[in-house]
Parts: structure tokens; C-alpha cells; sequence
């Protein structure tokens, strides 16, 4: 859609310059200093030497540092499929309800989303945790459990997950379900489609290019997370995130930690790619 | 035969949208639902399309009950007003889908889907997706999408609304051919009287939840049962006057205008309705009245209807002209002239009197609230 009748001439107008410097001084250079620093090697100290190496990518694909990154994927996999799963009834909800419903789910999503991850995260460790209300409630029943398994689990890690990341499901999904035309569900039911037929042949097709954009909006942030698998997985679980932090803060290898960061960047760049080809298959020109 | 008995339809506290409407549509007949927007008919087609449910009343096929009945069950198919196609699919997989849902087998499927492209004219068109076709071939299509199933009726909503004027004349002629060589019934909903006149076999009019008449194009056109239906098909001129008898009403300057079609009840607003083409024009002159010499002898007897107007309009439509005339405020009568007759040369501004004769003259009362 053209927005303004002048053509595009090419040039960067001024009032470009601001970000254009943004992009330069905070993402350009950092990403180049990082890429450099994963050819150096590791000083006795800590410290870098400026020699030339590829031991560093070598290190990465020991199956050690590629178990991590497959987890990381698992997890943003996983986790973007669970929000798609909740998020698309959801929005589905939202689009059809009358304005005074749907400002009532904006605000129940939102509210959540404007607290502090950490406050969240530790909200559901106490409720969880060794006092906190669930187990009493279970102790209360005589049901018996095991109270440490029971503060730090997988299911709890993908709880965490999905409610945090869950908003980046849904506004999108709902953005594009409200400009869908229900007129095509008159149509499909006319022409005597089941529902299931029309979920799966008229709507899904019709709104996946939506589908696409909030998975991967959910699916990247994802792979670098390493907060909430920490704080409700335990220290059992290491991340791609975890993995570089503990690079640069703990163990002190710079040059290890850098090459650890391309490859997730690589990841990053990488997976919208592969996600677009997976949902889109090979039909060209589908809009939202 | 589809039967219509008694719906009713209310939209939450709305007013009735539909009131007690029964109607019977003959099969292999071109039915069209008349009238403006609100008034109803695009409610009326959703019920029976099965997309509404009437609040009250009953719908039959052939004494098989189908308002009860699930749209995706009932023999009909629609032809939506935006296409509705889906933009997904190719033009042959839009066609294909409700053969597909109903798992006919691929061969036929594939030839059946052949035919109605065919039919539309459109089959070298199968690949291409929706958003790369005109407004006339998506139409097209649409229509190919919906025969394709053989539905016992085809219901089409305003189905040529969106198409500019050529294009909607070509496909007014192409409906209806295509209509009379499948045989199948077609219900179409439109607010355009001259395409519902120029298409139909029957016409139901309705207005505000009625239906107010339901008869044949020509019927309608010569034999309007109300008010409504006087104003709103063959656009008419109209003066407006108080009823004087049951068949004569008074113009506000005391000039008194028979109508021997319908009838008004003494005392109340009525209006008269006088086709343009009926309406002869003459020319005042000073001290007496000049015939406009076409050649028709007009019997200046009691019988005829003459009122004095002012030529506020004209123009010229390749046939005829067409001259709007002042009665009084706010009242317009509408003459068609062929371009002969204008020899004696009418011009803007100029007083001239109408005549009319009482046979080609309805009179309705007016509807409370509009006088």
C-alpha cells in the first residue's frame, strides 16, 4: 500500500540520522567488536591476546555446548507452540466480542505484562515454594509429594514461559483475526464445510502469515532467555543464555563467550527463515 | 417449491427487522426480493440461506422443513455481495471446495468443475489467485463456485452492486441466461428496480419488514398495490393534495386531480402517481391553451387531469427528454418527451400544463408520517 504519493528518492531524510547513528554506536559496532573477539583467544587471566584462532568455534561444537543450544531450541520451540495453542482461541475470543469485552481481555493480558519479570517469576516460586500456599494446600489434603521437585520442574519452567511470553501471541494474532472476513465462513458453511473443515481450511490458511510473525516474535526472545528455566528449572538446566552469560561474568572467557553469541545470533537470523518456509510452505503473495 | 411462512425476525431490542413475511417462490422462477437498504431482504435471503434464524415462522422445500436444518445441510448456495472468495485458493480450488467437502470423487469433481468455469467463461483463468482478478470475473467466479454444487436454489445478495455500469448490464444478461439454461431457481436480493424489472419473473417488494406486493415485472409496473410500491417502482412523478372522494384528491391551489387506480379514504394526505411517459405537455399562451400538436387528440372533456407547472429541468436521455415541472412547493411532476414533440420548443423557466388522463393516474393515501 503506498501511504504518500511522492516516490521514495533513495536518500535517507535527516530526520534519519538519530537512528542511523543508534544503529551504528549501539548495534553495528558492539556486534563487530563481538565477532572479533571470537577470533582472539583467552589470556591466563581472563584477560584477551590478540591471536588469531578458530578454537573458539571449535569449542562450540563439542556436543557438550550443542546440547545446550539444542535445549535452548527445544525451549523457544515449545514454548512458542504452547502460546500459539492458548493465544489463538484467545484472540479468536477477542476479535468476535463486542468493544467493551474485548477492552476487558486487553487489560487482563496487559496487566501482567506490565510487571516485572523478576516480581513474576518469584510470585510463582513462593506460591510454589516450600510455605507457600500450594503446599499447604496439599499437605492440608494428605496428598503426598516431594517438595523439591515440586519447587523447580519442567512444567513449572514452560509456566513461566508461556505466561510471560503469551501477550507477544496474542496482540498480533488478534491484529490480524479482527481484519479477517468472517464473510468467508458464511461462505465455507454455505458451501456446506464443517467447522473443523473451516478452522482448517479457511481460517488457519488464511490468518498463518499472523501465526508466522507471532511465533517468531515469541520463538527469538525465547532462545536467549535464561532467567525463568533458572529460577523455577534450577541450575540443572543450562541455557544458550546462561551459558554466555557465565562466559563473560564468571569463567572469564571473553573470546569463548563471543563465539558462543554469533553462533546464537546466526540462530536468530537463521530461524524466521526457516519458520517462514515451514508455515508458508511454497505459496507466494498470501497476505494476512 | 420454497415456502416462507410467517417469518419474523428481531435483532436484539431493534424493531422488527422482518414482520411476519410468508411468501411462496415457484421452482425454476427468477425471484427477486425489491426494495431499499433496511428494509429487510438481505434478512430475509440469510434466513433462508440459514446464516439467520427467524424469531418466528417456518420455511419449507418441497414440505421438507429446512429452517431447523443446519446451512451446510440445506440444498441451497449463496453468491455474496463481496464474493467471498477464498483468497487462499485458486480460482479452481475456490470452485472445487464444496465438491471437495462433499468428497466427490476426483474425476467428476474435476469435470464439474470444468463445466462451471465453462459456463462462466473463465476456465482459462483456473490458476490465478482471487486478488488478481477484476470485479466481474471474481464475480464470476463466485457464481461458478456456487452452481458448481447444483443447489436446488441459488440465493445471490446484491450480487452485482459492487460492479461498475457496463459490467453490471453484461452480467444482468448473463444471469439471466445462464439462469434459464440451468433451470434452477434463483432468489436475488437487490435494491435496483430497474434490474429487478429487467430480470425477474416475480418481484417481492418490501419495505421497513413488509412485504408490500408480489406480482410479475409488468404488473408491478402497471398495478401497484401501495404507496410505497407506486413511489418507489418505474419512478413516477407524484403531486401531493388532500383526498377529496375515494378516488379524487385537492392540490393545495384548489385544482382537483382524478385517479381511477387505487383509492384513498376522504380527508386524509394522498398522493397521485402519473408515469412520466403518460404526461402530455402544452405550452400556456396568453388567453388560452395550445395543444402541443403531437398528434395525439387529447379529449379536453371533464375526464382529463391538467395542472400548470414550471419547467425548473430538462435533459436529454438519446430517446426522450426528460422535463422536470414545478406544481407547487416541494411537488414535481417528471414528463418524458420524445425529441419530435420538442419542435414547438419548451425551454427552462417556461410555464407549460400537464395533462394526464385518470386511467393512467394511481392514488394512494400517504403513509402516517410522511405528510
Amino acid at each position: 500500500m503506498t501511504r504518500s504519493n511522492e516516490e521514495p528518492s533513495g536518500e535517507l531524510s535527516i530526520l534519519g540520522y538519530p537512528i542511523l547513528a543508534w544503529l551504528i554506536f549501539f548495534v553495528a559496532a558492539p556486534l563487530i567488536l563481538v565477532v572479533i573477539l571470537s577470533f582472539l583467544s583467552r589470556g591466563e587471566y581472563g584477560g584477551i591476546e590478540w591471536h588469531l584462532t578458530f578454537d573458539n568455534y571449535r569449542r562450540v561444537f563439542q556436543p557438550i555446548y550443542l546440547n545446550i543450544f539444542g535445549r535452548s531450541l527445544e525451549l523457544s520451540t515449545v514454548t512458542a507452540l504452547l502460546c500459539l495453542l492458548i493465544a489463538y482461541p484467545v484472540a479468536w475470543a477477542m476479535a468476535s466480542a463486542n468493544p467493551k469485552v474485548r477492552t476487558f481481555y486487553v487489560i487482563a493480558l496487559a496487566i501482567p505484562f506490565m510487571t516485572n519479570l523478576i516480581i513474576r517469576v518469584y510470585a510463582i516460586k513462593i506460591f510454589v515454594g516450600m510455605d507457600g500456599p500450594l503446599q499447604w494446600f496439599l499437605h492440608f489434603l494428605h496428598i503426598p509429594f516431594d517438595p523439591y521437585a515440586l519447587t523447580q520442574n519442567t512444567v513449572l519452567v514452560f509456566y513461566g514461559m508461556v505466561t510471560s511470553y503469551l501477550p507477544f501471541m496474542v496482540f498480533p494474532l488478534y491484529a490480524a483475526l479482527e481484519k479477517f472476513d468472517f464473510l468467508l465462513v458464511e461462505a465455507a458453511q454455505d458451501l456446506g464445510a464443517s467447522n473443523f473443515k473451516i478452522l482448517f481450511g479457511v481460517i488457519v490458511p488464511n490468518t498463518r502469515v499472523a501465526a508466522l510473525n507471532s511465533f517468531t516474535l515469541v520463538f527469538i526472545p525465547c532462545l536467549g532467555e535464561f532467567v525463568i528455566p533458572d529460577l523455577l528449572g534450577g541450575a540443572k538446566s543450562m541455557l544458550a543464555g546462561n551459558l554466555i552469560t557465565e562466559q563473560f561474568l564468571k569463567v572469564r572467557d571473553w573470546p569463548f563467550g563471543a563465539a558462543l553469541s554469533v553462533i546464537l545470533i546466526i540462530l536468530l537470523l537463521g530461524a524466521p527463515l526457516v519458520l517462514r518456509k515451514i508455515f508458508l510452505g511454497s505459496i507466494h503473495g498470501v497476505a494476512a | 417449491m420454497l415456502r416462507v411462512v410467517n417469518i419474523s425476525k428481531n435483532f436484539g431490542n431493534q424493531t422488527n427487522a422482518l414482520k411476519s413475511v410468508s411468501l411462496n417462490v415457484n421452482s425454476g422462477e427468477f425471484f427477486s426480493l425489491l426494495g431499499p437498504s433496511g428494509c429487510g431482504k438481505t434478512t430475509l435471503l440469510r434466513i433462508i440461506a440459514g446464516f439467520e434464524t427467524a424469531s418466528t415462522g417456518e420455511l419449507y422445500w418441497n414440505d421438507q422443513r429446512v429452517d431447523v436444518i443446519r446451512p451446510q445441510s440445506r440444498p441451497f448456495n449463496m453468491v455474496f455481495q463481496r464474493y467471498a472468495l477464498f483468497p487462499h485458493l485458486t480460482v479452481f480450488e475456490n470452485v472445487a471446495f464444496g465438491l471437495r467437502v462433499k468428497r466427490v470423487d476426483t474425476r467428476s469433481m474435476k469435470d464439474r468443475v470444468e463445466n462451471a468455469l465453462n459456463l462462466v467463461g473463465l476456465w482459462s483463468q483456473r490458476d490465478r489467485l482471487p486478488e488478481t482478478l477484476s470485479g466481474g470475473q471474481a464475480q464470476r467466479i463466485a457464481l461458478a463456485r456456487a452452481i458448481v454444487n447444483e443447489p436446488k436454489i441459488l440465493l445471490l445478495d446484491e450480487p452485482l452492486s459492487a460492479l461498475d455500469q457496463k459490467m453490471r448490464e453484461y452480467m444482468q444478461t448473463e444471469l439471466r441466461e445462464l439462469q434459464q439454461r440451468l433451470g434452477i431457481t434463483f432468489i436475488f436480493v437487490t435494491h435496483d428496480q430497474e434490474e429487478a424489472l429487467a430480470l425477474s419473473d416475480r418481484i417481492g417488494v418490501m419495505n421497513d419488514g413488509n412485504l408490500e406486493q408480489v406480482a410479475t415485472p409488468e404488473e408491478l409496473y402497471e398495478r401497484p398495490n401501495t404507496h410505497f410500491v407506486a413511489h418507489f417502482v418505474g419512478s413516477m412523478g407524484s403531486i401531493r393534495g388532500s383526498a377529496v372522494d375515494h378516488q379524487s384528491l385537492q392540490l393545495p391551489n384548489g385544482q382537483v386531480i382524478r385517479g381511477n387506480l387505487g383509492r384513498v379514504e376522504p380527508g386524509l394526505t394522498a398522493e397521485a402517481f402519473i408515469r412520466p411517459e403518460k404526461v402530455r405537455l402544452s405550452k400556456i399562451v396568453v388567453g388560452a391553451t395550445k395543444l402541443s400538436g403531437d398528434g395525439l387528440r387529447f379529449d379536453r372533456g371533464e375526464g382529463v387531469n391538467k395542472v400548470r407547472g414550471k419547467v425548473l429541468n430538462m435533459a436529454f436521455k438519446g430517446l426522450h427528454y426528460e422535463l422536470h415541472l414545478g406544481i407547487g412547493p416541494d411537488q414535481r411532476l417528471r414528463a418524458l418527451v420524445p425529441p419530435e414533440k420538442m419542435k414547438f420548443g419548451i425551454s427552462i423557466g417556461e410555464s407549460v400544463t400537464a395533462q394526464f388522463s385518470p386511467t393512467d393516474t394511481f392514488i394512494f393515501n400517504c403513509p402516517s408520517g410522511m405528510a
